[in-house]
């Protein structure tokens, strides 16, 4: 493995919100829309967090971004807990996290032109002062996305989908990001166009040295551009893992339910597939289930898993797994 | 195709500068089109109201008769070659007085929406986008006032501030802040829950530059409809405010004191109501068609349609 | 061969808008058997979703409007009845059902499930509405809903993605459809979600020989689900036969590429993607040769100026594909 130190520590992430009623807006129960994460992402690397709607994902990329503010748990990145900082010092940091949106349509100001968009977030470094900086640092940025310089003047809706993510990305790397934080980045796009960008992430992460924390929800995209996986269920991490294990070695029954689950275009393969169908549905994370998570849905759920919340355990290999009954057998 | 894009992203600063302009003549050609695009009406409305502002400019220069000079030999007659809308019951020239009266009319109605625009937008965008404690304060605030009849309200601050054009239309300008104030503080509430919103905090951008390059441009369609209909509303206010005593004096040409003096003579001389009220049911009807059509001219979404 | 339920010939709609006309379903034909799984595969734009519209005659109209075609269902052409008659409402209602994207549009928010259910149930069989009510709870545990009798008083918001796409199949299930239309149905679900989802609709139609058309960009769905496949590409047919041979054997240009750009949940994933490059074209100014000719790979000189290709068959027995070239004869899917 590389030996790169880690560029982010998540250490027992706790994002609760809070439930109000009644005329004093009192909180009568909490969303525990994160519970006790905990991974680490090395620099350059590529960490993918998979899950269904509502198990968090998207919330832990929040909280890495300070747009919501941790209920518990540590942030460490370049070795400072950044979870408590003021805002007023957490500015210093605050370019080098970007985030990339899932919606390129709602992630763009139909009022900006596309000029303006890459003006604002240049000019924001205070780093490029006179016209010609900028200008040739919005060519530069262009020509990074891989965007035709023509584009510069028109409005966001004049742009396909493919084009607005491609701004997106520029818009972030206008601000020399360190960590960039993909939210479901293409899962609004049409399949070609997915793979464009797809492409577009790895060469940039290539030419400038990035990290990303790639969140989804389709394990193929993920497993493509991630080296590392964790997998999440109702606000836990449920199983974490080189990605070149997914397919063959995974031990979390979630995990092995969510790839069954997945069709693919391997045609004879895809015949022969074993299928798990998971019953019932994700519970509610107002009232998560005691214990582990999962247990409802759970085939091999026991006693155990009822009553405790099993560990996230190493089990060699830099391989995670919160699970009683993970035998490596049964797949 | 990677080196095909990189090679074209390499034009040279000539050739985007000329494409640049070209651009800007067609997004300049776009809003008149757009301005336009509506039919005859909205051309009809666009010219209408740039006459009432030259008049309104230009009165001394249209008629040989003063607002005030009375002939009370000559009252109450109807339209002549020396009078052409006829004279009033003091016999002063109708015409005179209504091309006066523009002036005093569209000044108090634009000025007062723009005090209204100025205080209710910035009081709603800042009660918007802060929220908390501060927000909720600016909203009782105007529920407060809100509760409180605007004429009422208006009587009670002219005593204060004095019955001046400039102190009338302040007056009326802030009976109608509440209206902006809710109604910008409800789309920014939505407004600011947008991505592009987060995206500008996320590369560092300061909140009231946030506000103003974001939120402000964005509520430009309602403002723009609101400060339309608020000149007409605050020109009816005016006459009534005229027609208790307060506000503008009675030998002032003003569009509202004069409805209210000729609708004394309604039975006997009719034109005296009439042609005021429909000088002042033009401005209104053109400057909110006018409105409608600058609306749509500056969304840059409708540009590229037509 | 089973008998043909629905053929679609030479179906055309077309939009007319101020930017001028756009053909968003250029002459296509296709056909259904009876207890068949057909998929309609192809990119946001192509068309999919109208020519089902079509079908139905639910296009918008305007802008929309069908120019030409048959639509022949159980030997009686719809196109012939009109979209408002009594006899297409009946169609529409019971023999051919519609599953959308976003169940929540589909369902009245204000009436309780069961209403809606026994609503539909009473006005295709004479029933009262208490045994309308029983087939209502009956259906709905014949679709894997658990409490059927609790969630038939159930208002639609306070049901999950997954419960009211169950709900729509439900309410196509009790109209006894022979033919169910789905237009992306799982798209808006979770990938659990959508594995249930698909696997109550195949054993509807194992058991019920219903037939299904399936629109969708998700390729993995239709491999695994589908019987034959459609592929379109800005309102035509490209590529159409049997599933096997689309998906092993493609033999156009636009589904190699389709299919090269799907992330492979086991392929090497240090290589990069093969995408197709640039993006569909304008729908209201077509070129006057093949469409896909500026994005294909292959695209020789030759192609150049000659008119759109006519679907022409290949190697299978039905494996049909509108190119000039003979791409990917027999190396399958690798350039």
């Amino acid at each position: 493995m590389n030996e790169k130190k880690p560029l982010l520590q998540v250490e027992g992430l706790k994002m609760y919100f809070p439930l109000k009623k009644g005329l004093l807006s009192r909180t009568y129960c909490h969303v525990k829309a994160v519970d006790d994460v905990s991974f680490e992402v090395r620099e350059g690397e590529t960490f993918g967090i998979v899950g269904e709607s509502g198990c968090g994902k998207t919330t832990t990329g929040k909280c890495i971004l300070r747009i919501h503010d941790p209920t518990d748990g540590k942030i460490i990145y370049n070795g400072r807990d950044i979870s408590k900082l003021p805002k007023s010092k957490f500015k210093e940091n605050r370019r080098e996290l970007q985030l990339i949106f899932q919606d390129p349509y709602e992630s763009l100001d139909p009022r900006q032109s596309v000029c303006s968009i890459l003006e604002e977030a240049i000019v924001c470094d205070r780093k490029f002062h006179t016209k010609e900086e900028i200008k040739k640092r919005m060519r530069e940025l262009l020509s990074l996305v891989e965007l035709h310089q023509d584009i510069a003047l028109r409005y966001p809706h004049e742009l396909s989908g493919g084009q607005r993510q491609r701004l997106g990305v520029a818009r972030a790397l206008a601000c020399n990001p360190k960590l960039i934080v993909c939210d479901e980045p293409v899962s609004a796009l049409d399949v070609s166009i997915q793979a464009q960008i797809i492409n577009l992430f790895r060469r940039l992460q290539e030419e400038l040295g990035l990290t990303y924390i790639f969140v989804a929800h389709d394990l193929a995209v993920v497993r493509h551009i991630a080296g590392r996986i964790g997998v999440m269920y109702l606000g836990r991490m449920v199983e974490i893992l080189d990605s070149d294990d997914l397919f063959e070695n995974s031990r979390h029954p979630y995990t092995k339910a969510l790839l069954s689950a997945v069709p693919t275009t391997d045609y004879y393969r895809e015949k022969r597939r074993e299928r798990i169908v998971l019953e019932g549905e994700v519970p509610s994370p107002i009232n998560a289930p005691p214990g582990c998570p999962f247990h409802p849905r759970c085939r091999y759920a026991t006693d155990i898993c009822r009553t405790t919340m099993p560990e996230l355990l190493d089990r060699g290999r830099n391989h995670l797994v919160a699970c009683y009954h993970d035998g490596p057998c049964e797949s | 195709m990677d080196n095909e894009i990189r090679e074209i992203s390499c034009i040279t600063d000539e050739e985007t500068r000329l494409k640049a302009k070209k651009r800007r003549k067609q997004n300049i050609r776009y809003f008149f089109t757009v301005l336009f695009g509506r039919g005859i009406l909205a051309k009809i409305s666009f010219v209408l109201v740039c006459i009432f502002i030259l008049v309104a400019v230009f009165c001394p220069l249209l008629t040989s008769y003063t607002p005030f000079q009375q002939e009370l030999s000559n009252a109450l007659k109807g339209a002549s070659p020396q009078h052409l809308l006829g004279t009033d019951n003091l016999g002063r020239d109708l015409f005179t007085r209504i091309v006066y009266g523009a002036r005093f009319s569209l000044s108090i109605g634009l000025l007062s929406s723009v005090w209204a625009l100025v205080i209710g937008v910035a009081l709603g965008l800042a009660a918007g986008y802060f929220g908390g404690i501060f927000g909720g304060l600016v909203m009782r605030l105007m529920d407060a006032q809100l509760s409180i009849p605007p004429l009422i309200l208006a009587l009670c601050l002219a005593a204060v501030f004095g019955g001046a054009v400039f102190s009338i239309s302040l007056i009326i300008g802030i009976s109608a802040v509440p209206g902006y104030v809710r109604v910008i503080y409800g789309q920014v509430l939505s407004l600011r829950e947008y991505d592009y919103v987060e995206a500008a905090r996320l590369i560092g951008q300061g909140n009231f530059k946030i506000l103003f390059k974001h939120l402000l441009p964005n509520c430009f369609p309602t403002i723009i409809v609101m400060f339309t209909m608020g000149v007409g509303t605050a020109i009816m206010i005016e006459s009534g405010l005229a027609y208790l005593g307060i506000g503008i004096k009675a030998p002032t040409p003003s569009w509202g004191v004069m409805i209210f003096e000729g609708y004394k003579y309604i039975f006997s001389s009719p034109h005296l109501a009439l042609w005021p009220g429909i000088m002042l049911m033009l401005l209104i009807i053109s400057l909110s068609v006018v409105g409608d059509g600058l609306r749509d001219a500056l969304d840059p979404k409708l540009r590229g349609k037509l | 061969m089973g008998n043909k339920l629905l053929e679609v010939k030479n179906l055309k709609t077309t939009f007319f808008t101020v930017n001028g006309e756009i053909k968003a379903v250029d002459g296509i034909s296709y056909y259904v058997d009876e207890g068949e799984v057909v998929a309609l595969v192809g990119e946001s734009g192509c068309g999919k979703s109208v020519s089902q519209l079509s079908v139905m005659q639910l296009v918008q109209s305007p802008p929309g409007k069908i120019v030409g075609g048959e639509i022949v269902f159980q030997g009686q052409d719809l196109l012939q009845c009109g979209a408002q008659s009594k006899e297409m409402r009946e169609i529409r209602g019971a023999r051919i059902g519609m599953i959308f994207q976003e169940p929540m549009t589909s369902l009245d928010p204000v009436q309780t499930v069961g209403s809606q259910l026994a609503e539909v149930i009473r006005r295709h069989k004479k029933v009262s509405k208490k045994q309308a009510w029983e087939i209502g709870v009956k259906t709905l545990e014949a679709v894997s809903i658990p409490d059927a009798r609790v969630r038939m008083k159930n208002y639609p918001f306070e049901l999950s993605g997954g419960m009211r796409q169950r709900i729509m199949i439900a309410i196509t299930l009790a109209c006894q459809s022979q033919l169910i239309i789905t237009d992306e149905p799982t798209t808006a679900l979770d990938v659990t979600i959508q594995a249930q989802i698909m696997e109550l609709l195949m054993r509807l139609v194992r058991e019920n020989k219903t037939s299904l058309v399936v629109v969708t960009h998700n390729l993995g769905l239709v491999t695994r689900h589908a019987d034959r496949i459609y592929v379109m590409y800005a309102g035509k047919i490209v590529e159409s036969g049997v599933t096997e041979d689309i998906i092993t054997k493609p033999r156009h240009p636009y589904t190699i590429g389709l299919l090269n750009s799907v992330p492979k949940l086991r392929r090497d994933c240090s290589e990069d993607l093969n995408p197709i490059e640039g993006a569909p074209p304008d729908l209201a100014n077509l070129p006057n040769e093949c469409y896909f000719l500026p994005r294909c790979p292959y695209g020789k000189q030759a192609c150049k100026g000659k008119k759109y290709p006519d679907l022409r068959q290949v190697d299978g027995q039905e494996h049909f594909i509108a190119c000039f070239m003979d791409i990917g004869n027999d190396e399958g899917c690798t350039i």
